[in-house]
């Protein structure tokens, strides 16, 4: 522990040892990034030559519309299914409202795969279709390959789309109900108040949503490669792996990180002179009871959603795996073993990711509105979630094995203890999913009034206790926010486990691809079953936490 | 609102008092690796091997410690460097064990059980890399196709049109082929065949082995090359299985090139070498020495359906019967990993992926 100087009180910012902590989550984060640029930078550019006739342009394509495809259908379906369950009141609102979020559960790799089993000719949806059209044989006729560029946004589309839905439910129920009555007096239909004023002013919070989800599926390599859509990430791979270029795919991987950064700058600075808050609460808008037609349109137009991105894929993964049971293969001990370890990583994973996105939050914040130095180290410590989960974990191989061989050193041990340990898995994956706690509780800080801190210093309590005794209960809503979501993103993990995970340690995740890399896909269902479910409890925490609406649903615990 | 916050509390509560029990414990200093132990690294799924490691653990009594690593094996070797745990470096496809060779990782080993086991072209001259079994790249076909020979070249013949499935052209095992096609054909005539296959393709050139022939049941395509043990395990599978379907659809041809009057058909190998900061080296060779054994080559033919790389040992009766005796190539798989990255190049300049 730091010997903590008591402060004497006042109204400055937080203590050196914040900042100074922050400022190490910040290099932290940096280190993989920059050993990165030192790759990319250790080779020369010959090689771009025949990357740029033949690769890049055809994978940057690829990306661009896979992006604008899955970012153009997630912002329509989430967008539309916040709207429709804030709005409107419909038969199955109160389960479909927190059910929209159940896909969040679904590794896409897995839905992906799910899907390509179900739509395959000789699966059981173009079976029924032949049976139905009197059709013998997939010779006969087959639906178009879901292996494209557009099945590829569709499964994609349906199992991201939750980030934005959750962040435009929470901001829809939050707007206040007297700017859409202004809107509605001043002559607009309620078409266009949605469109003029509902949606302009949740554009902050669906730009978080849309760009966690893009990011999402930038760096996806699971399910792009699965459907054969070679985006740049896919370029990278195989530079690195098949041309052994690791230069050269350093070098790609920091082109994206740029173009990323860039883009996320653009929106910030695009709204950065605009305020989008009503400091004080309001009534928030209430929903309408929809009648007859319309009502049973908004049930089946809200539960398509969970249909697709979970219902389907869930389905399958239980009847695959109710199969295999009754096949005589049973649950191994491994497996249970899996499902331990990945619990123990996802917690783990959770509490440095959380205390960290704390201190970076708290520090960056308590600078001040005008003095806002530590700023850069909130931008810094959501790099992670910009870069493919392997390149980061390429990146951070170097100084982290630096550091663990150094601490062996200095304490006289063996081998690389935190590597051993999981220790560097678990710093891993916490820089991978940083962003999360830091958003969330700069979020979170952003609507805890200056005057509340004030009050307290004056009153005679440090930065510390002020911290403890008011700011985090007060924070309890948002951290547990960050918390599930990086638990529920640490448990479906895979690329930085693959590689870092020290000897004799499965995760489910790892399980599942070893079994799907041997081509033995069916004992993997379980494995994925065991992903989805172990992943359903902190969703619906988090559909809870986020999305209660208390005065209308009634939380079913009366404790 | 209250009632809300205090179940999340106590939810985070748990949470974090779980976190912190499980860092406390994670954090405690790694064991020294014993004397009776060795730590394998291998991308070869763990699945494959775990019978061949049992069988070594339980005739020497030493504990086999495994790390699969998919992607990155070279690179977190290197990283670790002279600290690194791991003896074994284990994988598939002759390019990326030059890789590990190549990026000096490994260590020479002198032993006269493997020289003898192995043939000399199937590992390193220096002791550096060792193959383990082997495995063809052959033609999957629809069953009711009159087809009894058949050459990697016809694959590109426009009478195939809509009718060829295949994985990635970026897979080391097709870059492999390709590389092999180059070292036979030249460049030139490889990159036509790639055009012409890529003509071909019933579908995207993507999925895995197992999907060739799974889409030629699905009436996809008629023919596709993939890997000679999933016909072992698809048609070994239990009746009533998918995979056992899909392995009945199709039937097995070895293909030759058309340049080499050897007629031998493509292979690659899985092997292995021992790692340059082995701290149990004399573990590692006892483990390599184990694996081209007798009972061992015998289990990777009979678990793994993969061709031995020791003489007089027998195959799997299904793929003794399916695809039958292997006639090799003779083609040095230096060669092969020799071409591999212009092969890669290939692939990507005739968009074979895309």
């Amino acid at each position: 522990m730091l010997t903590a100087r008591r402060q004497p009180p006042g109204l400055r910012a937080a203590g050196p040892a914040w900042r100074c902590a922050s400022f190490l989550i910040a290099i932290g984060v940096l280190a993989p990034v920059l050993t990165l640029a030192w790759l990319a930078f250790g080779s020369g550019v010959s090689h771009w030559g025949p990357l740029f006739a033949h690769v890049l342009p055809q994978a940057a394509l690829n990306t661009a519309l896979l992006l604008t495809g899955v970012g153009a259908l997630v912002l329509v379906i989430g967008t539309g299914c916040a709207w429709l369950v804030t709005a409107h009141d419909f038969p199955g609102r109160g389960v479909l409202h927190w059910a929209l979020l159940l896909p969040l559960a679904m590794p896409t790799y897995i839905v992906a795969f799910a899907y390509l089993d179900l739509l395959h000719p000789i699966g059981p949806v173009q079976g029924a279709i032949r049976w139905v059209l009197g059709f013998d044989s997939p010779r006969q006729f087959r639906l178009p390959d879901l292996r494209s560029m557009p099945g590829a946004i569709f499964v994609l589309g349906f199992v991201l789309y939750p980030y934005v839905y959750m962040t435009a439910r929470a901001m829809f129920m939050t707007q206040p109900a007297h700017l859409m009555e202004a809107a509605r007096m001043l002559g607009e239909s309620r078409r266009g108040a949605f469109f003029r004023v509902a949606l302009p002013l949740a554009r902050p919070a669906l730009a978080v949503g849309l760009s966690l989800a893009l990011l999402e599926t930038l760096n996806d390599i699971g399910a792009s490669e699965f459907l054969g859509v070679n985006t740049l990430t896919v370029a990278v791979y195989t530079t690195w792996i098949t041309r052994s270029d690791l230069a050269g795919a350093a070098q790609i991987a920091c082109a994206m990180l740029f173009v990323v950064v860039a883009l996320v700058w653009l929106e910030r600075n695009g709204r950065q002179h605009q305020r989008f808050g009503s400091a004080q609460r309001m009534r928030a808008v209430q929903p309408r009871r929809l009648h007859g037609g319309a009502a049973w349109a908004a049930t089946v137009t809200a539960a398509t959603p969970v249909l697709i991105g979970f219902v389907a894929p869930a389905l399958y993964l239980v009847w695959e795996s109710a199969k295999r049971l009754q096949q005589g293969g049973g649950v191994s001990r491994g497996l249970i073993a899996s499902l331990g370890n990945t619990l123990a990583l996802a917690s783990g994973v959770t509490v440095v990711a959380v205390a960290a996105g704390l201190v970076v939050a708290w520090a960056s914040r308590s600078q001040g509105s005008s003095l806002n130095r530590a700023r850069w180290q909130a931008r810094v410590a959501t790099l992670g979630y910009a870069v493919p989960g392997t390149v980061l974990a390429i990146g951070l191989l170097t100084p982290a094995l630096a550091f663990d061989a150094a601490l062996a050193t200095a304490l006289g041990w063996q081998g690389l203890p935190l590597m051993g340990a999981g220790v560097v898995l678990v710093v891993a994956c916490a820089i991978r999913f940083l962003a999360m706690p830091v958003g969330g509780i700069e979020a979170g800080l952003a609507r805890i009034p200056p005057a509340i801190e004030q009050a307290s210093r004056l009153l005679g309590e440090t930065t510390a206790g002020t911290l403890r005794r008011v700011h985090l209960p007060l924070l309890r809503p948002a951290m547990a926010a960050a918390a599930l979501l990086v638990f529920v993103d640490a448990m479906k993990e895979l690329p930085a486990t693959l590689l870092l995970r020290p000897a004799n340690f499965d995760t489910l995740a790892t399980w599942l691809y070893a079994e799907a890399a041997r081509g033995t896909y069916e004992e993997g269902a379980i494995a994925a079953l065991a992903i989805v479910l172990a992943g359903l409890l902190p969703v619906v925490l988090l559909a809870r936490n986020q999305l209660g609406t208390p005065s209308l649903t009634p939380g079913p615990d009366k404790t | 609102m209250t009632e809300r916050s205090s179940v999340q509390g106590r939810a985070a509560r748990a949470l974090f008092a779980t976190s912190a029990a499980w860092l406390a414990v994670a954090a405690l200093p790694a064991q020294a690796a014993a004397a009776d132990e060795l730590t394998l690294y291998t991308t070869r799924e763990p699945a494959l091997i775990q019978p061949l490691i049992s069988a070594f653990s339980a005739q020497s009594n030493i504990k086999v410690n495994t790390v699969f690593v998919k992607d990155g094996l070279l690179e977190r070797v290197k990283a670790e460097g002279a600290r690194s745990p791991a003896d074994v470096l284990m994988t598939v496809d002759i390019g990326n064990l030059m890789d590990l060779v190549d990026g000096g990782v490994t260590q020479p080993v002198k032993s006269a059980a493997l020289e003898s086991a192995i043939p000399a072209n199937l590992r390193g001259a220096d002791g550096q890399w060792f193959s383990l079994s082997l495995r063809a790249r052959v033609l999957y076909a629809d069953k009711s196709l009159p087809l009894t020979s058949f050459r990697y070249e016809d694959l590109a013949n426009p009478k195939y049109k809509g009718k060829v499935c295949i994985r990635a052209g970026q897979h080391p095992y097709n870059t492999a082929l390709v590389a092999s096609l180059i070292a036979h054909d030249g460049e030139a005539k490889a990159e036509q065949w790639l055009r012409g296959v890529k003509a071909n393709l019933a579908r995207k050139a993507t999925g895995g082995d197992r999907d060739v022939a799974r889409d030629i049941l699905g009436g996809i395509c008629d023919v596709g090359l993939a890997n000679s043990y999933y016909v072992g395990q698809m048609k070994s599978a239990k009746e009533g299985t998918d995979a056992r379907k899909w392995g009945d659809a199709i039937k097995v041809v070895r293909p030759t090139f058309a340049n080499a009057k050897s007629g031998g058909t493509h292979v690659n190998i899985s092997g292995a070498a021992v790692a340059k900061n082995a701290p149990q080296r004399a573990n590692a060779v006892k483990l390599l020495e184990f694996l081209v054994s007798e009972p061992a080559q015998s289990l990777y033919a009979q678990t793994n359906y993969e061709y031995p790389v020791r003489k007089g040992v027998a195959l799997d009766p299904i793929i003794g019967q399916t695809i039958g005796e292997l006639k090799v190539d003779p083609l040095p798989l230096t060669e092969i990993a020799k071409y591999r990255k212009q092969a890669s190049a290939l692939v990507d300049k005739v968009g074979f992926d895309q």
